[in-house]
């Protein structure tokens, strides 16, 4: 069946059409309708695992029993999960395991530009990269033939553009295989010195015959046009340049970046007079066409920062640009913003008002940074402000009764607890700030270890957050509503001032969970606002200066109730 | 056929991605090529979004670049005039005349421009500004705004307006489908 889909729903297409028996994911933007996609289906296991580690090592599990298996996971989720792929790459597999990897040039919604193919080379390992939604279909189902033949986890690098993007494919049956039987093996499976020794032998033999695959496969093909420029290029870059020069320039399109074909780049670069390498991000093909001896035409004039498009390919050729129009006046910038009612507002405030230094974590509280609040200090990846408070106020203890960490519920559950544990064992006072909105928010509401749901929405073991901390040997655990302002103030300054670890819960769900009921929209009675602007410290979206008085937008506020806490001339009310 | 390119730009929540998916399908039941790219993520929390649409025989690049959009189908005022650049020459403006105003303006740090379509139809661009937020409040939500944009749109092409209500009807939830229908009604007569 023709259909219209976005690359993560053509790759979980292409997994469950190749008899998919297990994905355990991590969310994380551009990958997580990958899963999304894989958990409609009932003839399958599905879940988030609170994070990447956990769930390839799952995946692992379930290919050693003889079931395929797969994950997916961000660029830097792949950081996390390292550990279990590097090592995976020496047990092999025993049924098919596709590791999914989405990169993000440009950072769309990311805290860095790191290119996968570097795990691909680094951990010895196949990878395919589609440049469409039907190749990434294709490619998905293929890459468990090549795990079972090979014997080998395959990773299936994707991108923003081709994650996001929906192109039409053609939808064929699922087939399932017997389970692969398990067998014990100890010199495969178990990875001591000794056993591991006699698998890198095994390692290496199997990239040479992974480098012939790719001398001779469909996913990497020449497409010879004009014989004046070569072009060599791979995933989304290949959509561009077939834009710009069509059938006027030859390709080789690379659909398979580790390891590469020496033999058929050498013979592509031998038939066309100019050879170009145009790749996003790091100079991967590019490099390894100058250990063969060329000297292709690559990041001098294509970027190793953000991502392409025609335009920049076009530019870099000496095309001449089309023509545009613009308006003289500069279009103000609209940022993304926390939702009004976001309940990580009133905790914000708190913190921006005490003027507290703020290590911050990955979510959407990471917005909190933004003006008019400006309330983080630092953003580094999952986890980091956890750990981070500690080495902040062990190397400098008298920043302890102003300093804290925020992190999400999800976030805590995927690399904060361990850095909590750190706090307690070797101790420093510091104080925690769990940002609990009862789901994984920025990644668009997926459920967690901590909202007693599982994937599909079904009830599911709750972590008991409060318990956890305490059981981790955090003495003072205190829970506290982020609407209620006097009170995050209060509980904020008493654990700030104790001179031992403390943890705030700061819990209320996500406003826009399909079960939070919205109050209706406040109102400003013009004649009492005073014009302070005090509630336009709250960086509410809903809020704006109207004639010089405070004005909410009604369509908008969903009456939280957090403004009229800072209006001390009791102007703003609810609707009559 | 030359590759048509049409831009939808609006502001997170509007409802753009859902314009997106329908446009998208309906193009592919007519037989034609089609690319739709999108970003989720940071930018869906009340920022710029904007997604492609291109359809013809053969379409590579999902991106559509400055200079390069036959329509850009605006949600918002501010917004139009944020990518009116992409637009191609003799391309047209279709503009949702709500206006939203950015973080920039709320907290006083910039100033929403005013009479921003006036200067670009000073320009030579061609602009269809409607007030769609009123359409599709009279259609009964204003959550309606994607489906009159769209039916504003509909008028330029020849697609037979039972194909869009068809899609409409396969993309939006039944219990909205007949406000929707309503909005789409409403749209195209306006």
């Amino acid at each position: 069946m023709k259909k219209l889909m976005i690359g993560n729903e053509a790759v979980a297409q292409g997994l469950y059409e190749g008899g998919i028996g297990l994905v355990s994911s991590y969310p994380g933007t551009p990958s997580t309708e990958i899963t999304e996609f894989l958990s409609k289906h009932d003839d399958l296991h599905s879940e988030w695992a609170p994070n990447e580690k956990v769930a390839l090592e799952t995946a692992f599990g379930a290919s050693l029993a003889g079931v395929r298996s797969a994950c997916a996971m961000k660029h830097v989720g792949l950081n996390v999960a390292a550990d279990p792929l590097f090592t995976m790459s020496y047990t092999g597999v025993n049924a098919g395991l596709v590791v999914c990897v989405a990169d993000d040039p440009a950072m769309h919604s990311s805290q860095n530009e790191q290119d996968s193919r570097h795990y691909a080379i680094g951990a010895k390992l196949p990878m395919l990269e589609p440049s469409d939604s039907a190749e990434a279909l294709q490619f998905a189902k293929d890459a468990f033939e090549i795990s079972e033949k090979y014997d080998t986890p395959v990773l299936l690098r994707m991108c923003t553009r081709v994650s996001h993007s929906q192109s039409i494919v053609e939808t064929g049956e699922r087939v399932v295989r017997d389970p692969v039987p398990y067998e014990k093996k100890p010199a495969k499976y178990i990875m001591m010195p000794g056993y591991a020794k006699l698998r890198h032998p095994i390692v290496e033999e199997r990239t040479k015959k992974l480098e012939a695959l790719a001398e001779n496969c469909p996913y990497n093909r020449i497409e010879w046009g004009g014989l004046e420029i070569g072009i060599i290029t791979s995933g989304t870059s290949y959509q561009y340049v077939k834009e710009v020069f069509g059938d006027s320039v030859s390709v080789l399109k690379i659909g398979m970046p580790n390891p590469l074909p020496a033999r058929l780049i050498k013979e592509f670069a031998a038939h066309v007079g100019k050879l170009y390498v145009i790749e996003e991000l790091d100079p991967i093909i590019e490099n390894f066409c100058r250990t063969l001896g060329l000297d292709p035409v690559g990041k001098e004039k294509f970027s190793m920062i953000g991502e392409f498009s025609q335009k920049t390919i076009a530019e870099a050729f000496g095309l001449a640009p089309k023509e545009t129009v613009k308006a003289d006046t500069q279009p103000p910038a609209r940022p993304p913003v926390m939702c009004s009612g976001c309940p990580h507002r009133g905790m914000y405030y708190v913190l921006a008002k005490n003027k507290i230094t703020v290590l911050g974590d990955i979510g959407c509280y990471t917005l909190g940074a933004a003006p008019p609040l400006n309330a983080l200090d630092s953003t580094l990846c999952m986890g980091a402000s956890v750990s981070g408070i500690h080495g902040f106020l062990n190397a400098d203890d008298a920043m302890s009764d102003k300093t804290v960490a925020v992190i999400g519920d999800s976030t805590f559950m995927h690399s904060g607890v361990t850095g909590l544990i750190n706090i307690a064992y070797n101790g420093s006072n510091s104080t925690v700030i769990i940002l609990d909105n009862s789901i994984t928010g920025m990644t668009g509401h997926q459920q967690n270890p901590t909202t007693g749901y599982n994937i599909k929405g079904d009830p599911a073991g709750k972590v008991d957050l409060e318990a956890l901390c305490k059981s981790i040997g955090i003495r003072r655990v205190r829970v506290v509503d982020p609407y209620d302002l006097k009170t995050c103030e209060e509980v904020l300054k008493e654990e700030l001032a104790a001179k031992e670890p403390s943890v705030i819960i700061s819990r209320r769900p996500c406003v826009l969970l399909k079960y939070v009921k919205t109050k209706p929209p406040l109102k400003v009675d013009a004649d009492k606002c005073r014009s302070c602007k005090m509630c336009m410290k709250l960086g509410c979206p809903s809020i704006a200066m109207k004639d010089g008085k405070a004005h909410i937008d009604e369509t908008l506020c969903v009456g939280c109730e957090v403004c009229p806490q800072l209006c001390k001339f009791d102007a703003i009310v609810k609707e009559d | 056929m030359k590759t048509t390119n049409i831009m939808i730009v609006g502001v997170g929540g509007q409802g753009t991605l859902l314009a997106s998916k329908l446009l998208g399908t309906l193009l592919v039941d007519e037989g034609y090529d089609v690319k739709v790219s999108e970003v989720h993520g940071m930018s869906q929390r009340g920022g710029s979004v904007v997604t492609y649409v291109r359809f013809g025989d053969k379409v590579y690049s999902p991106l559509v670049e400055e200079g390069e959009a036959d329509y850009i189908l605006a949600f918002e005022k501010l917004e139009a005039a944020r990518w009116a650049p992409c637009l191609a020459k003799g391309g047209k403006i279709i503009v949702n005349t709500q206006e939203i105003d950015p973080m920039p303006v709320i907290t006083g740090a910039a100033e929403y421009p005013s009479g921003i379509l006036e200067e670009l139809k000073g320009k030579g661009v061609d602009i269809d500004a409607v007030d769609a937020l009123s359409i599709a409040q009279e259609a009964g939500s204003a959550k309606a705004v994607n489906i009159v944009l769209l039916a504003r749109f509909a008028k330029h092409f020849t697609i037979p307006v039972e194909s869009w209500e068809t899609a409409i009807a396969n993309t939006v939830a039944p219990k909205f489908r007949e406000m929707n229908r309503k909005a789409f009604e409403l749209g195209y007569n306006a």
